[in-house]
């Protein structure tokens, strides 16, 4: 194969920002080769240069970028020197994208039929062919009703409407190249996966060449063929997914393999991290670009900069690449036992119900739930969003007062429905650790005083009592003194996320709800904060309410699972049943929607549709309208069935028996 | 949205009756007698007092007020003091269409000199082209309309002789009228200019970074197309918003603009009437002003949020 036979070629590719008159560079020397057909996973943590390398390909860069050196190929064609007519045309015809966020990719001022269109008028057809046409791909992307979308305005569809949309004007040019940025980053696990679908199949039809762009190794390994790791600016492990994964030869994608909770992983294990920081933009890293993070570096590394070594199909940036999977250890695997646990529940939820009412309509948030949260141990909460998570955290909070005929108590009493009605004591011991540390920490303050003045008003401590417990706190969250002075922009994300846990502790409380606390995080970083928040849970026997999208954590974090659809518990238990199987029908769906790096063959059960309005909750069970496992005698259409115990601590809400359940699954 | 209309309609009634209310008090209690105002100052006491009686001033405040509330609410303001025996609505009507000629002449110029301009400045940004707009656009904003209107009349009508300094009471020709206006609507021009360049600007460069813009360059449409259908679209949603809520802004302009060239709005109705004590006239003026003034606003934001397919659909999904 001649090199012009490759869909896409970078050959040693550079770029740099210009950063206060200061050329920054970005990509050292990208090389790498996708064959006609191919789908190329390009994997590593945010600010690792891979949005970068997807627009240079594009050639489509802020007023700042420029490619330093290097070539950008397109069958055969080098991007870096096209005219800027010849560009626009390749980008029209040659090369598509689809990105993260499509809410934002399309524009909210003009409906979804011309939008789409205008991808075929640019490649010469008449307006009514056009529109023709339009229809015709929103039909190849599976969208229901396809003629009534084309008059809708973006914003009235869901996320995986827009990003199928989005997926249509991407392949409306047939293109040779399609590259996928974080095209699912953000969606829900069970329409990641509709997406993901939709794109293997299109890719089957199309034979389009694929270069998927993610920081989920998950979705990289179920998308793609071959794999390249990308680590400041530079590739430094390159094979198939499946050698990547499961022999990688690298130690910063061993590391990186480490920090994803796996196979069962639980929080009696501590997950591995990766020591250190991303270098900065731009930073001289003269020899192996990974060496200060790297336990295995040597003299050698920090002399010799490591070549690209030739391991048959498969290639790295390491000298010592025969041992990196010995890698050691950066947190000890072990950890001490943990607190007793009692079995009075610190938190008990008593028919909980949430209506909101709005435009005239009522919507039933959360219908009737009842959880206990015993002392020390975590509960989960999994759904879909639109689900209730959100609002059962909430309610927990005292942010919205539930219902009448529903209550909350804390250690057996009752307590205010509103923060506003509970004494500081019980505010204090019910805290809340947010997704995202940006907005959650005020940033005018320094780490200081935000935790100094949670430790006012949740411990009423002040003076010298007060910057003894600032210090106590920011070494159980393992920040430093020196960060107590600095503001929360001068931290990284995983270092705001440590000051917002602080905060939360600030209380001594009983109970802390987690919502999507790593959701915003890199997978090392996730890892240390998982690491955190199990150890502070062993040593002060605090219980957790978790919510993340993310299963594979919330599996590694949980003791117990609760299932929510549309604001109704659908399964409780404790976590290795709940994901061991038999599993409610909703709860298969969900789990057979999740990618894993591990590749099991999971018989994936489809979820046909998007989650119902709570406004009017289908008839029968509120999940028959998507239920694959649905009975025939039609008794899910009509009655809805109680949430009962079906095994010593599990309950479950369908109408199928257990041992038929067990069934149905095992022959999947 | 109908409800939203109706709720600031409500809103917009009770402001309308506290301005009402404010006004009043306030020309009740501005010194110097109504009587002597008419009549002169070699008018003895005794007539003065006489004009006081039959103007219906002797009654207390309260008294007077609902008096004239019982009529303005049906659309009459009384008799004017300075006319005597005109009523003020025949003032009111005339002099509101000049100024409405006034405002529209004005805002015909100034909205697309002033969305081109922050476009031009946008697109530009940082350079030459973009520093000479906002900085000329910032300083005309700040200099007063009776500076700007000074120097015009000095350059244009006194020096140059193109335009008349001063409006006459009659026009020969619709031409003459509108080369009478020019001078006023120039001077509201200059004020106006920076505030909506400004905001086109702001709104193109949020157009211009949004993602929705790097999707239409990628998807390899002419820099021309992206701009049209997708920056400018965008960026233009914002800017009528601020447009329409210069109305308010423009209508005080007006007062200015009106006494300075002599132009017979109703800024000059308010100006005059208060000047002469004539309280009928005034209450009538500055009333009619703040309708205005809050039906504009209220059209404004129904126009931006009609435009807005975000804010008209709602975000149901289905």
């Amino acid at each position: 194969m001649s090199a012009t036979d490759h869909a896409l070629e970078l050959d040693d590719l550079r770029l740099a920002y210009r950063v206060r008159g200061v050329d920054r560079e970005v990509l050292r020397g990208v090389s790498l080769r996708v064959a006609p057909g191919e789908a190329y996973g390009l994997v590593g943590e945010s600010g690792c240069g891979k949005s970068t390398a997807a627009y240079a390909i594009m050639r489509y860069l802020p007023g700042n970028g420029r490619i330093t050196g290097g070539h950008v190929r397109i069958a055969g064609r080098d991007v870096t020197t096209l005219s800027g007519e010849e560009l626009r045309a390749l980008r029209a015809r040659t090369v598509s994208m689809v990105y993260q966020d499509p809410g934002q990719a399309l524009n909210p001022t003009i409906r979804v039929g011309p939008q789409v269109a205008e991808a075929f008028t640019v490649l010469g057809a008449s307006r009514s062919e056009a529109n023709d046409r339009a229809l015709q791909m929103l039909r190849k992307v599976q969208i229901a009703d396809p003629a009534r979308v084309l008059h809708r305005y973006p914003h009235q569809l869901s996320g995986g409407m827009q990003q199928r949309v989005v997926i249509a004007m991407a392949l409306a040019s047939d293109p040779t190249l399609l590259i996928l940025d974080e095209p699912t980053t953000g969606l829900d696990a069970t329409v990641e996966a509709e997406v993901l679908d939709l794109v293997r199949t299109l890719r089957s039809e199309y034979g389009t060449t694929v270069l998927f762009i993610s920081h989920n190794l998950g979705v990289i390994r179920k998308m793609c063929d071959r794999v390249g790791v990308l680590y400041a600016g530079k590739l430094v492990e390159e094979g198939p997914a499946e050698r990547v994964f499961h022999d990688p030869r690298h130690p910063y994608t061993v590391g990186l393999l480490r920090c994803i909770p796996r196979r069962g992983a639980k929080k009696t294990a501590r997950l591995d991290t990766i020591r250190g920081f991303l270098p900065l933009l731009g930073a001289d890293l003269p020899t192996c670009v990974f060496v200060d993070r790297c336990g295995l570096a040597d003299e050698r590394c920090r002399t010799v900069e490591p070549p690209m070594i030739d391991l048959g199909d498969h290639a790295t940036r390491c000298h010592h690449h025969e041992r990196a999977q010995e890698l050691p250890r950066e947190e000890a695997a072990a950890t001490p036992p943990a607190a007793a646990t009692g079995d009075q529940p610190v938190l008990r939820l008593r028919n909980v119900s949430k209506t909101f009412r709005l435009a005239g309509h009522d919507v039933h948030a959360l219908v009737d739930v009842s959880l206990d949260l015993r002392p020390g141990e975590t509960v989960g909460l999994v759904g879909e969003s639109g689900s209730g998570k959100t609002t059962l955290a909430r309610a927990i909070l005292g942010i919205h007062a539930p219902d009448d005929g529903g209550g909350i108590e804390l250690d057996g009493a009752p307590i205010g429905a509103t923060f506003a009605e509970r004494s500081r004591a019980q505010v204090s011991a019910i805290q809340i650790v947010f997704q995202n540390p940006d907005s959650a920490l005020n940033r005018r303050h320094a780490v200081r005083r935000i935790i100094g003045r949670a430790l006012k008003k949740l411990a009423g401590l002040d003076g010298a009592e007060a910057e003894r417990r600032i210090l106590a706190l920011t070494e159980a969250v393992r920040l430093t003194p020196r960060h107590l002075d600095m503001r929360p922009s001068q931290l990284s994300g995983g270092l705001k996320q440590r000051v917002a846990i602080a905060r939360a502790f600030a209380g001594d409380p009983r109970v802390v709800v987690c919502d999507e606390p790593t959701s915003a995080l890199d997978v090392s970083v996730q890892a240390a904060i998982l690491n955190l928040l199990a150890d502070l849970q062993r040593d002060r026997g605090v219980s957790y309410v978790f919510i993340s999208h993310d299963l594979g954590v919330v599996r590694y974090l949980s003791d117990r699972i609760a299932v929510l659809y549309l604001g109704r518990l659908m399964e409780v238990g404790d976590a290795e049943s709940v994901f061991s199987g038999p599993h409610h029908p909703y709860t298969e769906a969900l789990l057979s929607a999740v990618p894993s790096i591990d590749g099991e063959l999971t018989t994936r059960i489809r979820l046909e549709g998007e989650i119902p309005s709570a406004t009017d909750p289908p008839a029968g069970c509120v999940f028959h309208t998507r239920c694959p496992r649905r009975l025939a005698s039609g008794i899910c259409e009509t009655a809805e069935p109680p949430l009962v115990e079906v095994a010593p601590g599990r309950q479950m809400r369908c109408h199928i028996p257990l041992e038929e359940l067990r069934a149905l699954q095992g022959e999947g | 949205m109908g409800r939203y209309v109706l709720r600031r309609f409500g809103l917009a009634a009770i402001t309308l009756v506290l301005l009402s209310m404010i006004v009043f008090l306030i020309s009740s209690v501005l010194p110097g007698s109504v009587g002597r105002a008419i009549l002169g100052p070699f008018a003895d006491p005794q007539s003065v007092a006489l004009v006081n009686e039959q103007l219906g001033l002797g009654g207390p405040l309260w008294e007077r007020y609902f008096d004239w509330v019982g009529g303005a609410i049906t659309l009459d303001f009384g008799d004017s003091y300075q006319y005597r025996g005109a009523p003020v609505t025949d003032f009111l009507w005339d002099a509101l269409w000049r100024s409405a000629k006034l405002a529209l002449l004005t805002l015909l110029l100034v909205v697309p000199l002033a969305v081109a301009g922050g476009a031009m400045a946008a697109l530009r940004q940082g350079r030459t082209t973009d520093r000479v707009i906002s900085l000329a656009g910032l300083t005309l904003a700040v200099t007063p309309e009776f500076v700007t209107g000074v120097v015009l009349i000095a350059v244009f009508a006194v020096g140059l002789g193109w335009f008349p300094a001063s409006v006459p009471a009659t026009f020969s020709s619709p031409f003459d009228e509108l080369r009478a206006m020019v001078l006023p609507a120039v001077s509201l021009v200059a004020v106006l200019f920076g505030y909506i360049a400004r905001m086109a600007r702001a709104g193109t460069l949020e157009a211009l970074a949004a993602d929705y813009t790097r999707t239409a360059t990628l998807k390899g449409l002419a820099w021309g197309s992206v701009l049209r259908r997708h920056v400018l679209r965008n960026a233009l949603l914002p800017t009528i918003a601020v447009v329409a809520t210069q109305a308010g802004y423009l209508l005080g302009g007006l007062l200015v603009t009106e006494t300075l060239f002599n132009y017979p709005g109703i800024g000059r109705l308010v100006y005059t009437a208060a000047k002469g004590r004539d309280i009928p006239m005034m209450m009538g003026g500055v009333i009619t002003v703040g309708a205005v003034f809050m039906l504009l606003t209220l059209l404004a934001d129904v126009l931006s949020a009609w435009l807005n397919p975000r804010i008209r659909l709602g975000t149901a999904r289905d």
